[in-house]
């Protein structure tokens, strides 16, 4: 099966470290993967802050982009669930029949990382070894809109040497929201301040999630606060080898 | 009619009228296709349907008790001298075979509230009891009197016979159905509030004290 | 239509602007929290138990989008059987015509107070200050509302409207208020002092005031739910009583109560069912008020109806679930939003309701996290109004000078350009690495960002682009792929 990687604007631009491990993992596997570099962004950020006149032609690039993909590996929760969520609303406001049925065809063959190793493959064990205290904080959009449920801890308790312990109050949205983090800085801000207190309290080295955006949002208050915790995505853990860590 | 009436129906049909015409019109189903797939027939048998409602009502902190129906005197004698409460007032229409002796029962129907409010409690029947949810039901009329007879006095002691017990909510408005334009109350334990740190105190407006007397005959339940 | 006096006169600010002074209040937050906790573990308990909940939850929205649907039907159909039954129905437009009717009600009998039940209509419409006007004073009776009242505070929640104070600050204003220095601050000794403050009111003031839950088409009865008895004392002992209702409450049919009324107490209170839920048709002799009055309010309604899309906000039930379950309300409980309605539900009413007059940073007081659509039990889909809600906001802004040329409306067009191929977007990047370079720090962070981006960097580091993008990374993988197919050689990084 030949996978068509989506990375995402900001994996793309901020996280290439998470684009290499989805690689590795996938090849690891015995996948082979495509990437097309007319790719750019899903619209999420244009169409949730109500730019959405400006997120249509960005919507469409994609659908045109990936019109013939087997399929599409997306390791962002929020942007799956953007397509999932807006898509068809959007091509049926745009009354072009031929987007329409693009977006309905090309739906079903969309995936978010794990869910797509789980869900689609079957595998819960990558060979992953990781030798460090993990605690995973469910993105809302994982949580709420794909319900991927318990498929990223699966994925995590095959992870060998792993040391994972619980994230309290596990759907209590971190505060990124995207434009929220802007618009609405001191409330994002204090939702912050209130999951970062629950991840240290874990004693986590690490904090995991499916979403790089909720994890740059905490790491920039751990790192502000000087707190010696790690954000990884899932992928970078999965990625890791005996001996070889995946390093941001 | 007043001109709002008409402006106010005019503005709702163009509503509906400019959905329509926007390609928009996202209406659901007709009435009667509505899915109604949640659990509207109870599926207990009679003794655990009781059961449930007596552990319902527990956990509101009413008070809970049996008794066969050639005992209902004995036993509303016995619960009210427990809570010291002599001076009773009662709707008419209530069966008097329920009534015990050496407790002053007042007709309550024609009292005025603030007269209402210088008794001990009340004793009423009600129309039906809902298990799932621990409620009695009460419905102006024989037994039950006006409202205000089971509201003013601080405490109420209903008596519910086992066979007006439903299960569920769905079979309650089955057999509400025909009374349904009756001043209706549903009573789920005393008067309570949530308002102060969201815990539920017991006692506001309402009595305070309920008990809750359920008339089954064992050898006719099974 | 003049919708702008209806939302209580004076100017709110922005909601980041209000929730950035209330973020300090140490005191209002942990009462907030508090009581979401509290109320949030209880629906959680008694939803859990029920099997079919989410089928409860279809069919609750289907009910309501069916009353939606034919509202004009509905509601002619619930005036003519409530008249039938001995009711008296009016037609209010807005706030200022519902008010009005209400006066001259209340004025017709002479009366100079009235009782009231809890009702966040009445609040929408001012009502309270409109009869203080004319003399009339309204005495609220839900406990909640008391507090609010003698307090001369204002309601933070739809169904626990005091929920941002505790039991000392509630003691605080009873004791002041009611003159009684000696009150306990046990919710025992509060809701006693209640009990007795109001109990003589009930008993002497012939005329009472209250909103409603449902209005039932089929047989013209209302009904109302409660938890403490102050609404079946306003309902049953006054002579006159005056609902005043949105023209959304009307449901078909009698039966469909069975629906709402598992729903509703168990979003609401996180109970199996409330205390007293009263129901009753017109007039009925010898049994509560002779004369009965129901004033349906419009108040801009109507208009939402026309919108395919935010509609379904009509559909709401007004449990406040959704307000205890939001990330954003919990911390800065309902003052913030400046509306009578507050949190998820306030976030997509209000604009509405005020076409943005004093709300347009509402529809972005929220991180579109869906924790109010997941608790709706009419599945109301929240987030998908908001979004729609902000479309709205950005298209009129765009259609001013100020907002064309405004740092979002040209940041989102800038952005989107770049979005347009991935050439753009790869030259973007190229120019961000060059660019950010004076932006960061000693500590190798961005740790201050310019313009409205500063919002990020107010709490948050940021780490700078890294030097290669994975496109680029791909690109060289490619070509060292490539090459080593011509050597032949194996090998890959």
């Amino acid at each position: 099966m030949r996978i068509s990687l989506f990375i995402t604007c900001y994996n793309d631009t901020l996280f290439p470290g998470t684009g290499k491990a989805v690689v590795r993992v996938l090849e690891r596997l015995g996948h082979s993967i495509e990437f097309r570099p007319e790719q750019t962004c899903c619209g999420q950020m244009h169409w949730n802050t109500g730019y959405i006149r400006e997120a249509l032609p960005i919507i469409q690039h994609f659908v045109n982009v990936y019109r013939d993909a087997e399929v599409v590996c997306i390791p962002s929760s929020s942007c799956v669930a953007m397509i999932r969520e807006h898509y068809r609303k959007a091509a049926i406001e745009s009354h072009d029949t031929r987007f329409v049925a693009d977006v309905e065809s090309l739906l079903p063959r969309v995936y978010e990382f794990s869910e797509l190793l789980v869900k689609k493959f079957g595998v819960e064990d990558v060979g992953a070894t990781f030798p460090h205290k993990v605690t995973y904080h469910a993105s809302c959009h994982s949580l709420r809109s794909l319900q991927l449920g318990d498929i990223p801890m699966r994925l995590l308790r095959q992870v060998r040497e792993i040391d994972l312990v619980d994230l309290p109050r596990p759907d209590q949205c971190c505060g990124f929201g995207g434009t929220f983090a802007i618009k609405n800085a001191d409330v994002s801000s204090a939702m912050l301040a209130d999951k970062v207190c629950d991840v240290r309290d874990t004693g986590a080295e690490v904090c995991t999630a499916v979403d790089n955006s909720c994890l740059m949002h905490l790491y920039g208050s751990l790192h502000r606060q000087h707190f010696p915790v790690r954000t990884m995505h899932l992928a970078e853990i999965l990625a890791s080898e005996a001996k070889t860590g995946a390093d941001r | 009619m007043e001109p709002a009436r008409q402006a106010i129906l005019e503005r709702i049909r163009s509503a509906h009228a400019l959905r329509s015409a926007t390609g928009r019109h996202d209406s659901g189903a007709s009435y009667d296709a509505i899915s109604r797939a949640y659990q509207r027939a109870g599926s207990l048998q009679n003794t655990e349907r009781v059961e449930l409602f007596e552990h319902r009502l527990k956990e509101y902190d009413a008070g809970v008790h049996s008794a066969s129906t050639e005992k209902i005197a004995d036993a509303v004698k016995e619960i009210l001298a427990n809570r010291g409460r002599r001076n009773m007032v009662a709707p008419s229409g209530l069966p008097a075979a329920w009534l015990p002796e050496g407790f002053t029962f007042t007709l309550g129907d024609g009292i005025t509230a603030n007269d209402l409010d210088h008794f001990d409690g009340v004793l009423t029947g009600c129309t039906l009891a809902i298990a799932l949810t621990g409620s009695i039901v009460l419905q102006s009329g024989a037994g039950q009197g006006p409202r205000r007879l089971s509201l003013i006095p601080d405490y109420h002691l209903c008596v519910v016979l086992a066979e007006q017990i439903v299960e569920t909510v769905s079979e309650a408005f089955d057999r509400l159905g025909p009374t349904a334009t009756l001043p209706t109350t549903f009573i789920s334990g005393p008067s309570a509030t949530a308002d102060i740190e969201m815990t539920r105190i017991k006692g506001v407006h309402g009595p305070r004290f309920l008990d809750v007397l359920i008339v089954q005959d064992k050898n006719r339940i099974g | 239509m003049n919708t702008e006096k209806n939302f209580r006169g004076q100017r709110h600010p922005d909601f980041p602007v209000a929730a950035k002074e209330l973020l300090q209040d140490v005191q209002l937050r942990q009462n907030v929290r508090h009581a979401t906790d509290v109320i949030t573990a209880k629906r959680a308990h008694v939803v859990d138990e029920m099997q079919d909940w989410q089928t409860l939850r279809d069919a609750g929205s289907a009910v309501r989008q069916n009353a939606l649907d034919h509202l004009d039907r509905y509601l002619t159909q619930f005036e003519e059987a409530c008249i039938r039954a001995g009711g008296q129905v009016h037609w209010a437009i807005d706030a200022a015509e519902a008010n009005r009717i209400a006066i001259e009600l209340v004025q017709a009998h002479a009366a100079k107070e009235v009782i009231k039940i809890k009702s966040m209509t009445t609040e929408e419409i001012g009502l309270n200050d409109a009869l203080a006007q004319v003399g009339i004073h309204a005495h609220e009776t839900d406990l909640a509302e008391l507090i609010i009242q003698l307090g001369k505070d204002k309601p933070s929640h739809i169904v626990a409207p005091a929920l941002h104070k505790n039991r000392q600050q509630v003691r605080a204003i009873f004791q002041r208020e009611m003159e009684l220095p000696e009150l306990g601050d046990r919710p025992e000794d509060l809701t006693e002092a209640a009990r007795v403050f109001l109990r003589e009111k009930f008993l002497r003031i012939p005329v009472a005031i209250s909103g409603a839950n449902f209005l039932v088409a089929e047989t013209g009865g209302v009904c109302i739910v409660e938890s403490e008895g102050n609404g079946r004392m306003c309902l049953t002992l006054p002579r006159v009583l005056i609902a005043i209702a949105g023209i959304e409450k009307v449901i078909p049919k009698f039966r469909d109560l069975e629906v709402f009324l598992q729903t509703l107490p168990r979003s609401a209170t996180g109970e199996r069912m409330n205390p007293y839920n009263s129901l009753w048709t017109g007039v009925y002799p010898g049994d509560g008020p002779q004369e009965f009055h129901v004033i349906l309010l419009d108040n801009g309604r109507s208009e939402i109806l026309g919108d395919a899309e935010a509609r379904q906000t009509l559909k709401c039930i007004r449990c406040g679930a959704c307000q205890n379950a939001c990330p954003v309300y919990r911390q800065t409980g309902g003052h913030a939003y400046g509306s009578v309605y507050a949190g998820p539900i306030g976030a997509i009413l209000t604009p509405q309701l005020d076409r943005f007059r004093q709300s347009a940073s509402l529809p972005y007081a929220s991180s579109l996290c869906g924790a109010c659509y997941e608790v709706c039990p009419v599945k109301i889909n929240i987030p998908e109004v908001l979004i729609h809600l902000r479309g709205q906001i950005v298209r009129e802004e765009q259609e001013t000078f100020a907002g064309k040329i405004g740092p979002w409306n040209v940041g989102m067009q800038i952005a989107a350009s770049l979005f347009a191929s991935g050439d753009r977007l790869a030259l973007a990047q190229y120019l961000g690495r060059i660019g950010q370079k004076p932006f960061v720090a000693s500590s190798g962070f961005i740790e201050h960002l310019p313009f409205q981006l500063g919002g990020w960097t107010q709490t948050r580091d940021l780490a700078p682009l890294p030097a290669q993008s994975f496109r680029q990374w791909w690109a060289q993988r490619e070509k060292t792929a490539e090459n080593s197919t011509h050597t032949k050689a194996g090998g890959q990084s």
